[in-house]
């Protein structure tokens, strides 16, 4: 099947995927919202408003680096690490709250709701919300604002009111559920924040183009450094906001390899993991159709992974027709291997990275002395692991 | 025609609304459902909305997101949500629409669970997450065994999006009452009599209003004016703390029904 790139239609299908699966109250917003967006799209005082952001506010572009020694270590490729750790609040995030914020200031709502798994989406909702004076509130799963309390921390602090989500699973994909409950009772005042290329459309494409800055500067500065194109792609998949960043602006170049990777867990075998691609089957859930863990009774799973922000039964649904299109190639890192990512990017390289990206270090680890040593991979490292010290350190059996 | 548009005829004879009533199928338990179902239709219910549950209620407030982890924990499933309407069907010829969310009908396979749910009995299916832009894909299916795809509006629904839900639903139109999740309310807006009027200009299909509808006074103000009172949060209340009391629960479900049921009488 051959990858078409102008996707997805005019009902937001990419495929068979994608879509809007909501109940009546939310269209008349989900409509509201396409054509606002349709129109800032082309804007090019928009354009430039969410540049100025992006450039003075969080840093961008972030830089293209390349890991020297992790590449000598490892005796392969070459390998260079696009650094969204440094854009501000520490994450690739912030991209895309910006660019929704601006528009939700355009379209005159004064109120902002956001979801939160890992805590990095909150943080940056929770920033941009300061910054354009908005009133904030964010859902996160109780589970989750333990085992994230720093980021719980700086939500308060930057001035949002942070919802803890006890129903369900009590992780990202509760703490959207009840979000959205949110979204349904004050849909005429408030602007829902989706932090991921996931949900009904138009948030899918949205996201991806507020995201793709990310692999608009890797390809300028790629080009830059080594005069060529890169030869493989490689970022975490959880909703997969930031693996669609780095690899949309590459699609067209149907040699570049991308390698998205999904969270194995405990291991697949297990059953504990969040492998949605790579072991889910298509269905319905959060406003699209995608591949979702479910049992075959089509309730959905509960999920597991050291990476709070990779603990979703769902992905994005282009990544879907990626997969079905063969465009681009899933996999899994245990948790296991994911902190031997963790502990060998902080040895080598001196960048702890957080444990979503440290999903993709891991899986390069492996990949790259199977490809020719002249070869290019770009990693997508989508952010710092400050907020995930506690965690390495139980997993790791150190004190704090 | 199905039995839902018999119903509604012959209500309308009768100077009676329609009362629609939600309970999620396997809550207190699977054997329990049946005998509630029996129960409602005895105490004056029209209309049955079996809800299969579902483990991400989004549309839901808490009363029915605990009600649908109950039926879960249960092993509620919708093959069992069917066997049980086969065993509603052995007594009672009540419509019966089962009400849902999507995915568990997408895993089903569409085509198969409108055969299978015609098959046992059911006159309708309600999906909350599946708009009419959406639906193609399962009206198709439904439309050929003669099963009501009934849809939803709101009061957020535009002119256009009335026109819209309009001309594809069938059975009845079932009007959202609030802008919000499921649950009781203690005030109803009254600008849904606006919203009623309106889509009466497109559609000569019944419209019946449900979300937080709980009592006798508001089921008497929403049937002066539409065709339906539908009830789900209050009841699933009664199940939530009557349903483990034996006899208790069908004492108060049928006190309940009874005084929505005469509330439903116009100029009663």
């Amino acid at each position: 099947m051959k990858t078409r790139l102008k996707l997805p239609d005019e009902l937001g299908h990419f495929g068979v995927y994608g879509g809007r699966y909501v109940s009546e109250t939310l269209m008349p917003a989900l409509l509201d919202l396409e054509r606002a967006y349709s129109e800032i799209k082309v804007d090019a005082k928009f354009k430039e408003e969410v540049n100025y952001y992006l450039r003075e506010y969080a840093g961008r572009p972030t830089p293209l680096y390349f890991a020297e020694r992790m590449t000598k270590e490892l005796g392969g490729a070459k390998i260079y690490l696009k650094r969204e750790d440094l854009a501000h609040t520490g994450a690739h995030k912030i991209n895309n709250t910006i660019g929704q914020a601006l528009l939700a200031s355009r379209m005159g709502k004064r109120r902002i709701i956001a979801e939160t798994g890992a805590g990095q989406h909150g943080v940056a909702t929770a920033t941009v919300a300061a910054l354009l004076k908005m009133e904030c509130e964010i859902f996160m799963g109780l589970e989750d604002t333990r085992r994230q309390a720093l980021n719980v921390v700086r939500m308060k602090l930057l001035g949002a009111k942070v919802r803890e989500v006890s129903s369900g699973t009590q992780t990202l994909k509760d703490a959207m559920n009840e979000a959205m409950r949110d979204w349904i009772t004050n849909v005429r005042t408030t602007f829902y924040i989706i932090g991921s290329v996931a949900g009904p459309h138009p948030y899918p494409t949205m996201v991806r183009d507020f995201q793709a800055v990310i692999g608009e500067e890797a390809k300028r500065q790629i080009i830059e450094k080594e005069g060529r194109l890169p030869d493989l792609l490689i970022a975490c998949v959880g909703g997969g906001s930031n693996a669609m960043g780095l690899f949309y602006p590459f699609l067209k170049d149907e040699k570049i390899r991308m390698i998205g990777v999904e969270a194995g867990g405990s291991g697949l075998e297990t059953g504990e993991h969040a492998a949605s691609i790579s072991v889910g089957k298509p269905g319905v859930l959060h406003g699209s159709k995608t591949y979702l863990l479910q049992n075959e009774d089509g309730q959905v799973k509960g999920t597991h992974s050291i990476a709070p922000g990779l603990d979703y039964p769902g992905v994005g649904p282009e990544h879907s027709y990626l997969k079905d299109s063969g465009r681009v190639l899933y996999t899994t890192v245990t948790d296991k291997e994911a902190l031997s990512g963790f502990k060998f990017l902080s040895q080598k390289e001196g960048i702890i990275p957080a444990l979503e990206s440290a999903h993709a270090i891991s899986y390069a680890t492996h990949m790259a002395t199977t490809i020719p040593k002249d070869s290019i991979i770009i990693i997508c490292l989508s952010g710092r692991g400050d907020k995930d010290i506690q965690v390495v350190a139980n997993a790791l059996g150190m004190q704090i | 025609m199905t039995r839902i548009h018999d119903k509604f005829k012959e209500l309308k004879e009768r100077g009676k609304a329609a009362l629609v009533t939600y309970i999620t199928a396997g809550d207190p338990s699977l054997e329990t459902t049946t005998k509630i179902v029996f129960e409602l239709e005895q105490s004056g219910a029209d209309i049955i909305e079996l809800g299969v549950p579902f483990s991400d209620p989004m549309a839901d407030g808490p009363t029915i997101q605990l009600s649908s982890e109950r039926a879960l924990k249960n092993g509620m499933t919708l093959r069992g949500v069917l066997d049980i309407l086969r065993k509603i069907r052995k007594k009672s010829e009540i419509p019966v629409i089962i009400f849902g969310y999507y995915n568990p009908f997408f895993s089903y396979g569409l085509k198969k669970f409108a055969e299978d749910a015609r098959d046992a009995g059911a006159d309708g299916v309600l999906v909350v997450d599946l708009p009419p832009e959406e639906a193609e894909e399962f009206k198709i299916h439904t439309d050929k065994v003669g099963l009501d795809l009934v849809f939803l509006l709101a009061p957020t629904s535009t002119s256009e999006r009335i026109r819209l839900v309009s001309e594809r639903a069938k059975g009845f139109i079932y009007l959202v009452s609030v802008t919000g999740v499921t649950g009781e309310r203690p005030a109803m807006d009254y600008s849904l009599e606006h919203i009623v009027r309106e889509i009466k200009n497109h559609t000569r299909l019944p419209v019946g209003i449900g979300f937080g509808v709980s009592t006798q006074d508001q089921a008497q103000m929403i049937a002066n004016f539409a065709d339906a009172v539908i009830v789900g949060s209050a009841l699933i209340r009664i199940i939530e703390k009557y349903g483990h009391k034996g006899k208790e629960l069908f004492k108060e479900i049928s006190g309940f029904i009874n005084g929505l049921s005469q509330a439903c009488y116009h100029d009663s």
